[in-house]
């Protein structure tokens, strides 16, 4: 079995937003994704598939330091975000999560009114511009504003599963990161919703880099241009567990026509995972 | 070129600024709750210091099993705390006696029998009713039925009194944690039972109960170490006393207790005496931690149990 | 069984109203806003115990929940390692088993001459503010409010705990996920999803403080002598008929039911709309 991954050569580091060099992730003890190499290229969408428990959540959240409010998650390795290591002690990580945001599989608004969840993340990341048209940009960014329009004082839980769930996605572009983060942001939602959040993702490549974690591989291949496949195997030096490592990273329509390694053949097949 | 500035850019964006004015709140803030944190646990450092070393100090053998003497007899000694220490252990061992059955029975009822109507919502309203009354107001309540009455076979302060007033206070804590522990049963466990026919009172007795076993155990103890340390609702019922408990009428007399002595004692004018309620103050806290740590050790027995 | 609990709640209330009853046709309302005691000339006034009651426990509550909840997020927020936080919710529970007749000794013995300076600081400063306006000179309202504020602390702190706890982590994701700082995060988005069980629990150490008894009365002074300020001996409720109910008789006994039933009445209320409070709280999540 070959171990090494191969990168895409056609992403420049110039044109890549985030780098991640030899990352592995543990909790506690135990190791849970090991030497990822990515290169995830700017305004570009990237998908992280494979089998569950490979450590696809794992890798998201260490990209805006998410994984810090786990105690006994540590990481090895260099996260690049535009070329500084975001890992290094002189970084503050709320810096690093106000310019690289993050959409949860759960939705889950502030309890407070639909306006005050937009208006909230830009209030303490000091924006003093018009708040109302920045709520407003936001809400139709991500495709919401006519659902929310006449409501806007409402609690952010009148709304449905699926506008809760554009709403989280407004609410983080209203910061204005240059990254977002989606850890399966459709998989607690309907068919339809799902399609609206597809479409909003299109819309936000033009401005963000995006990075999705999803279990569809329709999906993958609808909204993303690059798919890394993560999988996990048994590791001896880790008491036996599972560890996860990436498989392979290419342009998506390479990983779903002609992948190079047989195990992701399988999986994008459904043969297994 | 252009990319060179825009990286360096990011990097003075994303540094951690040891001065700006976020990361300075950020680290008062902090500053201040580790302060108020520091504030709530001197006060019981400085309590436990205290009572464990001028009461721990003092602890003889003497002490333990003489009896105490009236204030102002002897300027050197204040006598032993003997007939309290009993004098807590029969009270409370009485007022368990009483409370208990009727707590258990009060607490299958609300969740085994009761339909969830008007009834069983206005007794469990008034358990944390009952719950918040002050115990000196069930002191009062009993001296006013028991005491000043002479109701019991014509004698005012006794032990039974005292042991009374305490089962008042027991009494809802033991009917919420008997209810709460029922319900935390699961349903199908009542159902497998009546379903090969156990009558409703086997299924409770044999089934049920023993399943919330240890959850009612916890509630019972954390109750009777609360009845043991109370003091307010003896100073009139149980009032003290500066002899053994003895003969066949024990619980018709006064009775002395830890917490009463420690309570006159502490007032006295004399050394001697206030000393004595510094060691009574040492076994008094150690009897209750102790009932504590087992109550625990008891709760934590089943969810180790139901983890399992 | 379970009407039992019925029968005896029923029973004292009635029990102290009609004991009281004699009292309220001889003073009526103005019972509630007279100072003096004087079973010689067989006249009751309880309004410095009312005052006393009042303003210690509020005082109290004031004092303790900012050092309870401040505890309770240190706790939950892992700024300190898991076993540091296990042990001072261990100490936090410890107190809340030491029985109050402790407390109040070594708030008699340790406390009160530890504080006393200070306390004298306070009146040197202030003594035109009527609160602090009188010399401190042992036992006082002052000692009281401290020894009661020691004694609800852990009610306040675990019950807090327990309402942050219960705040749905993927509300805290969310708000760091945007860029909110740690403190920002807690009083914007933490702290108002937890406030309803956070008022519920001030509101049942408020009930506490209200009707305890013993630490109160052994450093409270038990004074009958109507004063403003916190550094003079005082009284409560509980205290005055811890000391005067056992040997009390005729229309004292009367009076002093009358007081209990004002007592009843605060701590009753205060419980209920405390519970009512608690129990909104748990349906929601
Ligand atoms: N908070 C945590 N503490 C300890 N171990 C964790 C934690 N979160 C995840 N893990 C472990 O890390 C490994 C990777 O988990 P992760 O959630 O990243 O997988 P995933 O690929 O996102 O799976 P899924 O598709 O089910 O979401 C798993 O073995 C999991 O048990
Ligand atoms: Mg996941």
């Amino acid at each position: 079995m070959i171990k090494e991954n191969p990168l895409p050569k056609k992403i420049k580091r110039q044109n890549s937003s985030l780098i991640l060099e030899n990352v592995s992730i543990s909790y506690q003890q135990n190791l849970a994704v090991r030497n990822v190499f990515l290169k995830i290229p700017k305004k570009r969408v990237t998908a992280l598939i494979g089998p569950s428990g490979c450590g696809k959540s794992t890798v998201l959240r260490s990209i805006n330091r998410m994984n810090d409010l786990i105690v006994g998650c540590s990481l090895k390795g260099r996260v690049l975000f535009e070329g500084t290591d975001i890992y290094s002690p002189k970084i503050d990580p709320v810096e690093v999560r106000r310019r690289i945001g993050m959409v949860f599989q759960q939705p889950n608004p502030f309890p407070k009114s639909i306006y005050e969840n937009i208006a909230f993340g830009a209030k303490i990341n000091g924006f003093n511009g018009d708040m109302d048209f920045l709520v407003e940009e936001s809400l139709r960014k991500a495709a919401v504003w006519e659902e929310c329009k006449d409501k806007l004082n409402e609690s952010g839980y009148s709304l449905s599963g699926g506008q809760q769930q554009r709403l989280c996605i407004a609410r983080t572009i209203a910061v204005k990161p240059d990254v977002i983060l989606m850890d399966e942001p459709c998989s607690a939602l309907d068919p339809i919703s799902t399609l609206k959040i597809e479409e909003t993702i299109h819309e936000l490549k033009k401005n963000f880099t995006i990075i999705i974690v999803t279990h569809n591989m329709q999906q993958a291949l609808r909204v993303s241009d690059y798919t890394a496949f993560f999988n996990a195997e048994k590791d001896e030096d880790n008491m036996g567990g599972k560890v996860g490592y990436l498989v392979e990273f290419n342009l998506t329509k390479e990983i779903f026509n002609s992948p190079v390694q047989a195990l992701t053949k399988d999986y994008v097949t459904g043969k297994f995972g | 070129m252009k990319d060179r500035v825009q990286l360096l850019h990011t990097a003075k964006q994303l540094n951690y600024k040891t001065f700006s004015r976020k990361n300075i709140l950020e680290k008062l803030q902090t500053a201040i709750a580790f302060c108020l944190l520091i504030i709530s646990i001197i006060p019981i450092t400085f309590i436990l210091v205290y009572v464990l070393i001028k009461g721990g100090t003092q602890l003889s053998i003497d002490i333990i099993t003489q009896l105490p003497e009236p204030p102002g007899d002897d300027l050197l000694s204040a006598g032993g705390i003997g007939n309290s220490i009993i004098g807590t252990i029969i009270v409370t061992t009485i007022a368990s006696v009483i409370s208990v059955p009727i707590g258990i029975g009060g607490g299958i009822y609300l969740a085994e029998y009761s339909s969830g109507g008007l009834f069983s919502r206005f007794i469990r309203f008034g358990t944390n009713v009952l719950a918040g009354v002050p115990s000196i107001i069930a002191g009062v309540f009993i001296y006013g039925i028991i005491v000043s009455t002479k109701l019991i076979y014509g004698s005012n302060y006794s032990a039974l009194a005292g042991s009374l007033a305490l089962s008042i206070l027991m009494l809802p804590t033991i009917i919420k944690t008997t209810d709460e522990g029922l319900k935390l049963v699961s349903d199908d466990l009542r159902r497998g039972a009546l379903g090969i026919g156990a009558s409703k009172f086997i299924t409770i007795t044999r089934i049920t109960l023993p399943a919330a076993f240890s959850t009612i155990a916890t509630g019972i103890l954390l109750s009777v170490a609360r009845a043991a340390g109370e003091t307010a609702p003896l100073i009139f019922t149980a009032l003290f006393s500066f002899y053994w408990p003895q003969g066949n009428e024990i619980l018709l007399e006064p009775i002395a207790s830890l917490s009463v002595l420690i309570y006159n004692f502490a007032l006295e004018p004399y050394e001697a005496q206030n000393e004595l309620a510094w060691a009574a103050s040492f076994i008094l806290v150690m009897m209750l931690l102790a009932l504590n740590i087992i109550a625990r050790r008891i709760g934590k027995l089943t969810m180790d149990n139901k983890s399992n | 069984m379970a009407s039992m609990v019925a029968i005896v709640l029923i029973g004292i209330l009635a029990f102290i109203f009609y004991g009281s009853l004699e009292s309220m046709a001889r003073f009526g309302f103005k019972y509630l806003i007279t100072s003096g005691w004087n079973p010689v000339s067989d006249e009751y006034g309880a309004f410095t115990a009312i005052y006393g009651t009042i303003i210690t426990s509020l005082a109290a509550l004031t004092i303790s929940l900012p050092i309870g909840i401040a505890t309770a997020i240190f706790i939950t927020e892992d700024i300190l390692p898991r076993k540091v936080n296990e042990f001072i919710g261990l100490m936090v529970e410890l107190l809340a088993a030491i029985p109050s007749v402790v407390l109040g000794l070594w708030a008699i013995f340790v406390m009160e001459p530890f504080l006393r300076p200070f306390l004298i600081l306070l009146n040197q400063t202030f003594s035109w503010l009527p609160f602090f306006g009188t010399e401190p000179r042992g036992p006082g309202m002052a000692p009281a409010i401290i020894i009661l504020s020691i004694m609800i602390l852990p009610i306040i702190t675990s019950i807090s705990r327990d309402s942050l706890n219960q705040v749905p982590k993927k509300l805290r994701e969310a708000s760091y996920g945007i860029g909110a700082t740690r403190w920002t995060t807690i009083f914007h988005i933490i702290l108002p999803a937890a406030i309803s069980g956070i008022t519920g629990g001030a509101l049942l150490a408020l009930g506490r403080a209200m009707g305890e008894t013993m630490a109160v009365t052994m450093v409270i002074g038990n004074s009958f002598n109507f004063s403003w300020s916190l550094l003079a001996p005082g009284n409560t409720i509980s205290a005055m008929l811890a000391n005067q109910f056992g040997e009390a008789d005729g229309s004292q006994i009367s009076s002093l039911m009358y007081a209990a039933l004002i007592l009843m009445i605060l701590t009753l209320s205060v419980n209920i709309f405390a519970n009512w409070l608690v129990k909104r709280i748990s349906l929601k999540y």
